[in-house]
């Protein structure tokens, strides 16, 4: 239990510092950035406590923030996937997921991309909505969200296969 | 009573997401209006001293580049000065105690820098100790940057001219029609000059300065050329694109300038407000 939390804390961290040093600064093709810091809330156990995981999901979110001077936005991208994640996983796993049985390191390909695919989809479309802030860039939020949500699953679907935890 | 506790306890994941939501979207709609984005910003000493840990590994990696350019802009100011030789120099006296210069320059260095966004924000690494102030304008070697918007102790942050809040005067060299900057959101590169009256006679290759209506940027500091122009629907008024001078990408160092006389003459716009 204890090795979790450490565990948890030293992924927030250096999720948080990966995010703020090196892929805020990629900008490829000019504006695209993969934003991978969420795989945080993507990987937070089933059973977390949901009044803290709320919490943190939305001082990840301000951290991001606060290096990226963007005012409240990561904070309220972050926050409304940590309120959807349970009906996306009941969607995503169904039945494996009530009985709490369902671990992400072992279910197969296609729902572990289903999952990734749809939370960084709402996650990016709620981030550059509030980002840009004005109805009539519309185009410019679809174009960014498309883009940016291609970069970001191919580059977490590579995390969780790089760091995939080798135990049992 | 019992009914609303229980019914609080009940939605208390509901409540807090929508708590958090409210307090979360304030902080956003802030961050989109000017001079109110205070609380969330880079300039404190965690986040700033971060970037500056950042900044001491990364500086060695643009050294060469850097050394060009300051060779560059000695060059051209010493071209400025080449009418000093020896003799004018010994005849001029200016009396520097009671010579009261206009504008004073700082320097600084850049520590954060967003273009890909709609609204961009500089992150420099000098604050109210070396004597910035918000409004204050920054500019590189090649053209201006920004405004400060914010300052803390050590760092200040500056909104860039890549801002939807941004709105700076700017006029062209060669007549004294002016305009405003503002940005699309589209291209780091290039800028909108807007609400130039249509008698202004253009062309392409022109270049637009600074005006020095404001007390922010002196005049004659360059912004870019103009690579297209046309009339707005109501046929009075031209929206310039301007190519900018500064690559806005690669800022690297910046000087912020303070206007020694920027008091006296708000006081004197605004007689009303004691300064």
């Amino acid at each position: 239990m204890n090795n979790n939390v450490l565990l948890y804390i030293g992924r927030f961290l250096s999720l948080v510092l990966v995010q703020v040093f090196i892929l805020n600064h990629i900008n490829f093709l000019g504006y695209l950035n993969p934003f991978i810091y969420i795989i945080f809330i993507l990987l937070a156990p089933l059973n977390i406590h949901k009044s803290l995981f709320l919490f943190l999901s939305f001082v990840l979110g301000l951290t991001i923030d606060l290096f990226g001077d963007s005012g409240g936005v990561h904070a309220t991208a972050c926050l409304v996937i940590a309120y959807l994640r349970p009906v996306i996983l009941r969607s995503v796993f169904g039945l494996s997921y009530e009985f709490q049985t369902v671990k992400l390191s072992k279910v197969g390909f296609g729902q572990r991309l289903a999952y990734v695919t749809l939370m960084v989809f709402i996650h990016h479309i709620v981030l550059f909505s509030l980002e840009t802030f004005n109805f009539s860039h519309t185009l410019l939020i679809a174009k960014k969200t498309l883009f940016s949500s291609l970069f970001s699953i191919i580059a977490i679907m590579l995390v969780l296969v790089l760091f995939r935890r080798k135990d049992s | 009573m019992q009914q609303i506790i229980n019914f609080l306890i009940r939605n208390k994941n509901f409540l807090l997401f929508l708590l958090l939501l409210f307090l979360s979207l304030i902080l956003t709609i802030q961050s989109h209006s000017y001079h109110k984005s205070k609380f969330i910003s880079s300039t404190n000493f965690l986040t700033g001293g971060v970037y500056g840990w950042r900044y001491s590994v990364s500086n060695y990696f643009g050294l060469k580049s850097d050394n060009e350019r300051l060779l560059q802009e000695n060059e051209q100011l010493r071209n400025q000065i080449s009418w000093l030789t020896a003799d004018t120099i010994v005849t001029k006296f200016v009396d520097t105690t009671s010579y009261n210069k206009p504008f004073t320059f700082i320097k600084g260095v850049v520590y954060k820098n967003d273009y890909s966004k709609v609204d961009n924000y500089i992150l420099i690494n000098k604050g109210e100790k070396d004597g910035i102030e918000p409004d204050m304008g920054i500019i590189t070697d090649k053209g201006i940057v920004g405004i400060v918007e914010n300052t803390s102790k050590n760092y200040s942050r500056v909104i860039s001219i890549l801002n939807s809040n941004s709105r700076i005067n700017a006029g062209l060299k060669k007549s004294n029609q002016y305009g405003s900057l503002v940005w699309n959101g589209k291209d780091p590169n290039i800028v909108q000059l807007e609400t130039v009256p249509r008698q202004a006679i253009l062309q392409k290759g022109d270049t637009i300065i600074t005006n020095g209506r404001s007390t922010i940027f002196p005049r004659g500091i360059g912004i870019g050329t103009i690579i297209n122009y046309k009339l707005d629907e109501n046929q009075s008024y031209f929206l310039i694109d301007v190519q900018l001078f500064n690559d806005m990408t690669d800022i690297g160092f910046i000087y912020a300038i303070k206007s020694n006389d920027a008091s006296e003459i708000r006081s004197l716009e605004n007689p009303k407000i004691d300064e």
